[in-house]
């Protein structure tokens, strides 16, 4: 299946060149654009990790591009999403985000049911791929998330 | 000692010289501020109908009372400090108002309401009223809780963002059973709407209680979530005949996990606020159905202009509420569409007359109101909503996808496909107003529901002569 | 130019290739109708700056932010100057520089700087250079991007970041950058504390300065051998990578003085080899100095009394041979320092004042420097004008 998160997802894939032409209009907005990275499709998982911090007062997109090459470089099996941030007053949110990189198999959820008092049922979503541990989700033997980091650094945090 | 005598003499004398007539008087920064459109009948000067509107909307009655005295008259007396005619419809005169805040209990439309539309309408001395716009102060706005949530928290909430969110009414509007009801609702959302919602006329009826409904539409709404990982909703209608059986359905919804429910303005601006206060306290979005507002707003000579329903609405407040959709089957003057959204959205709006907008308003940093666009429109004119109503909107095709010739999901997604090729179009510097049916025609190369959708509907339009617009229109320059 | 060749477009040391022989001028138009020049005279009706100094500002020249600017020009349906040609096709040269507003920004960079002159004229070459390859690359001939990494080399105070920001800009005109932003840092903007700082850094900078040009201020500081412990190297290696695989999105012009900047490249050959532009900017001379020193006046509204004119350019001279002279930034602290001298000594000496008197700075105001009294104590000369009787004691 293939999970539609995103601004884009019922598009076929960006291309580079279409993802650079979004960060530019992101950057053109006065947005930072972030690229955060993460193996757990549920839709509640807001919190993606970081990769680097958000990128604040760039003026081209290439600067946002070489830290997507690197995302992807890194952690080619995990779904990858680029986010643009609002500061503005009354705003203070994202304002767009989709995203750029997803595993090559997306194995799906599976949805529990559990049965209360007077039909009613209370359900929860569990996605497949959560069935292994983090980083070794989708195939892959990389490090957990939160090992390898922008600039090639390893550290814990 | 005269001018009091004549003053307070028994009788009857103008609502002018009771002092309800001032031009000289200048607006506080914490007064509400009403302008009315008003028609006078033949003979009533123009000032002593913008004074008779002014007194009975606030402290007079039609003759003179000696109990007047006992209060500090003047302080609460509203004031009409300026009356203007209407350039080309004779008869017709736009009268501002100052009511001073202590005229209003803190934190109620409903008193709101009371005070300034609740007397004054039927008055025999004018032809016709229209209410077009009020100005509320930061101060009185501050009573108010507001949306629930408001348009920033809803996207949080849903994880998405940067682009119009989708719904689509369950169709028919009538008659379906809850098995079938859920399936409707499971294919629309499986196929890319973020949105489904009940009718407002779909309440609890013999061919479908709300109980069943619910249960049925929720397990559609998980099955939907699991097959696409995203967060789906269908607005879960609780409107009911009292307020216990609107406090019990709403509270079945939250606890089958539902992120929105919705309720209907004719259940009254009192079980709006008390649907407003539960909303923020069970975290769930709170969509508002206008229904029954077209009986009052439609009319540019008589009623309440629908711009003032919205500012009611957001002070109450609702997370959602229709606003009009400019090119679809319901009524919408483009300029008064946008001044409505404005109204919803925005922070603050300066005085617009080419938009309708009479008041400079300030929402301090009360939450917006996302406005919800529904009513006959389709994916062949993704690029004109996209440019008439912006992005931060909740698009709603009932007809649209339910009506598909390859069935509603294949309806769904060509909504959501033909929405996200516009934005992103859009993104990279194209001009959607003028390529908008070429990026419409590309994406659909590659999505054959968007395909058929534009094969079946591309001609449709609803034109017709708008019955409300604003008097001002801008004149273009060279 | 020889008498009898067609006159040259101002801005353009190389001559406009002349028609074919036989042949007229195409469509009639008479090539040599100095349509291209009146840019030259009006830089986009900005403000003339023409004093020389670096700006700390890095101001946004008026009329750059928009490239394609819609010029009508004589039979040109390119107005952006960037449609392919057939092989058959000829170019009018005029026609292309005015549309890619290449006169226009040279012409600009001729009527702001003061002196600067073998400057003035790598940059036209370079502008030539990117022309000539703009076009080659119309016509489908390989065109490889040509390196643009610079070094400019020279005293403080010689222009140096002001002609960097021209630079981005003129590159952004002919489409070899994105946005033509400055970026302007030195060693410590580059180089951390602590281990695993550097990288971050130097990769935040670069970044910002994707899309245009990054200066990097005495950059051989960037390089400190003795001691083992230091991150330069880091950045450096960084900065390497960055310029080998970012040619298209980021140019670095490295500055200082030149003798550092030799032992610097001679220890990073890796640094030399990619620098492909290497620009001295030479000292001002006395009277580029007095000139621009005669500019900064007349923008700021003030006006030397000839007595005064005479002590500046006495001072000017003296000052330069003193140490730490800084070109025309010295030029323009020594001004400030007049217009403090001058408003003490009208605020002391009271009365009724004229505008003419707010304007005017008189010898007292430049003899009472410092730097007469230093030259005196050393016994220099002072005067270098025959016969010019000995100024009055500073006060």
């Amino acid at each position: 299946m293939r999970i539609t998160q995103g601004t884009f997802s019922y598009l076929p894939d960006l291309t580079d060149d279409e993802i650079r032409a979004q960060v530019q209009y992101s950057i053109d907005q006065g947005w930072a654009v972030a690229v955060e990275f993460s193996d757990d499709p549920h839709p509640r998982n807001v919190l993606w990790e970081m990769w680097g911090l958000p990128m604040f007062g760039i003026a081209d997109a290439a600067a946002a591009m070489h830290e997507v090459s690197g995302c992807r470089a890194a952690y080619p099996g995990h779904y990858i999403r680029v986010s643009a941030y609002d500061a503005s007053l009354g705003r203070q949110t994202t304002a767009l985000s989709f995203i750029v990189n997803r595993p090559a198999a997306e194995p799906g959820f599976r949805l529990d049911r559990q049965e209360a008092s007077d039909r009613r049922i209370r359900y929860s979503l569990h996605p497949h791929a959560t069935d292994q541990p983090a980083g070794e989700r989708y195939g892959s033997v990389s490090a957990a998330p939160g090992n390898v980091m922008p600039n090639g650094v390893r550290g814990g945090s | 000692m005269a001018a009091a005598q004549e003053r307070w003499h028994a009788g009857v004398i103008p609502y002018a010289q009771m002092g309800y007539y001032a031009p000289d008087y200048v607006p506080q920064d914490t007064d509400v501020l009403a302008a009315f459109r008003i028609t006078p009948q033949p003979g009533v000067p123009p000032e002593e109908a913008g004074a008779a509107v002014a007194g009975e909307s606030s402290t007079a009655t039609w003759t003179v009372v000696w109990t007047d005295r006992l209060t500090a008259y003047d302080h609460y007396q509203a004031k009409c400090y300026r009356v203007d005619p209407v350039p080309g419809r004779e008869g017709e005169y736009i009268a501002y108002i100052a009511y001073d805040i202590d005229l209003f209990e803190e934190g109620s439309i409903p008193n709101l309401t009371s005070s300034i539309i609740g007397n004054v309408f039927g008055f025999k001395a004018l032809k016709a009223l229209r209410l077009e716009d009020m100005r509320i102060p930061l101060h009185y706005i501050k009573t108010y809780q507001g949306p629930p949530h408001g348009i920033v928290m809803e996207r949080e909430y849903l994880n998405k963002y940067g682009r119009p969110l989708l719904g689509a009414t369950t169709k028919p509007k009538l008659g379906l059973s809850a098995r079938n009801y859920g399936r409707v609702v499971y294919e629309a959302l499986r196929g890319g709407l973020d949105f489904t919602k009940d009718d407002e006329n779909i309440n609890s009826q013999p061919f479908m209680r709300w109980r069943d409904r619910f249960l049925f539409t929720m397990e559609a709404v998980n099955r939907a979530q699991e097959r696409t990982g995203e967060i789906k909703g269908h607005y879960l209608n609780v409107t009911a005949a009292t307020m216990e059986d609107m406090y019990e359905r709403a509270d079945f919804a939250a606890s089958l996990g539902s992120v929105i429910v919705m309720i209907d303005l004719t259940v009254g601006y009192t079980a709006m606020h008390s649907m407003s206060r539960w909303a923020r306290r069970n975290g769930v979005i709170l969509h508002l159905h206008r229904a029954g507002h077209s009986t009052y707003t439609r009319q540019k000579s008589h009623g309440v202009s629908f711009r003032v329903i919205a500012k009611w609405c957001r002070m109450i407040g609702v997370d959602h509420v229709h606003a009009g959709t400019v090119v679809g089957k319901l009524e919408g003057d483009p300029a008064n569409v946008r001044g409505y959204y404005d109204t919803l959205r925005e922070a603050r709006i300066p005085c617009h007359p080419a938009q309708g907008i009479y008041f400079d308003q300030d929402w301090g940093s009360m939450p917006g109101t996302m406005p919800v666009a529904s009513g006959g429109i389709h994916a062949g004119q993704m690029h004109q909503l996209l440019g008439y109503l912006g992005e931060d909107v909740v698009l709603q095709f009932g007809g649209g996808t339910i009506g598909h010739p390859m069935g509603i999901a294949a309806g769904a997604t060509a909504n959501r496909v033909a929405t996200e090729a516009m934005i992103k179009a859009r993104n990279e510097g194209r001009d959607v107003a003028r390529e908008g049916e070429d990026i419409l025609r590309d994406a659909a190369r590659r999505c054959q529901p968007l395909q058929v959708a534009l094969d079946t509907w591309g001609e449709i339009t609803f034109n017709y002569e708008p019955t409300d617009t604003p008097d001002v229109v801008a004149t273009p320059t060279a | 130019m020889s008498a009898g060749a067609e006159p040259v477009p101002r801005g353009f040391a190389m001559p406009r290739p002349g028609p074919p022989a036989g042949e007229g001028p195409a469509d009639g138009a008479d090539p040599a109708d100095g349509t291209v020049l009146a840019g030259a005279a009006d830089p986009v009706g900005g403000t003339v700056l023409a004093d020389g100094a670096d700006p700390a500002d890095g101001t946004v020249l008026a009329g750059a932010a928009d490239p394609v600017g819609g010029t009508v020009l004589a039979g040109g349906a390119d107005p952006a100057g960037l449609e392919p040609l057939a092989p058959d096709d000829t170019v009018d040269l005029a026609a292309q520089e005015q549309a890619l507003r290449i006169s226009q920004l040279l012409g600009r960079l001729d009527a702001e700087f003061i002196g600067l002159a073998p400057v003035k004229d790598r940059v036209r070459e370079i502008a030539a250079l990117l022309l000539i390859d703009r076009l080659r690359g119309r016509y489908g001939l390989t065109s490889s991007r040509p390196s643009l990494h610079m070094c400019f080399t020279g005293s403080p105070g010689t222009g140096k970041t002001t002609v960097a920001t021209h630079m981005g800009e003129l590159l952004r005109e002919l489409g070899y950058l994105r946005k033509g932003q400055l970026v302007s840092v030195t060693r410590d903007d580059l180089v951390g504390q602590y281990v695993g700082h550097t990288a971050p850094k130097t990769k935040e900078v670069l970044k910002r300065a994707m899309g245009g040009v990054l200066l990097i201020d005495e950059a051989y500081y960037l390089y400190r051998p003795e001691n083992e412990r230091d991150y330069g190297q880091e950045s450096i290696e960084i900065l390497l990578q960055f310029m080998e695989a970012h040619r298209e999105d980021l140019v670095v012009i490295l500055a200082g003085y030149a003798d550092r900047m030799d032992t610097f490249f001679r220890s990073n050959p890796g640094m030399a080899s990619r620098i492909a532009h290497h620009i001295d900017f030479p000292d001002f001379t006395l009277d580029e100095l007095l000139q621009i020193g005669e500019k900064m006046l007349e923008r700021g509204q003030y006006r030397l009394s000839p007595a005064a004119g005479e002590a500046f350019a006495e001072y000017v001279r003296l000052r330069m041979s003193q140490p730490r002279f800084a070109n025309a930034r010295s030029i323009r602290n020594a001004i400030d320092r007049l217009r403090l001298r001058q408003a003490r000594r009208l605020v002391a000496a009271g009365g009724v004042l004229a505008r003419g008197d707010l304007m005017e700075i008189s010898a007292e105001d430049v003899r009472a420097s410092r730097v007469f009294r230093d030259a005196d104590r050393a016994g220099g000369d002072r005067g270098g004008l025959a016969g010019k009787p000995a100024p009055p004691a500073p006060s």
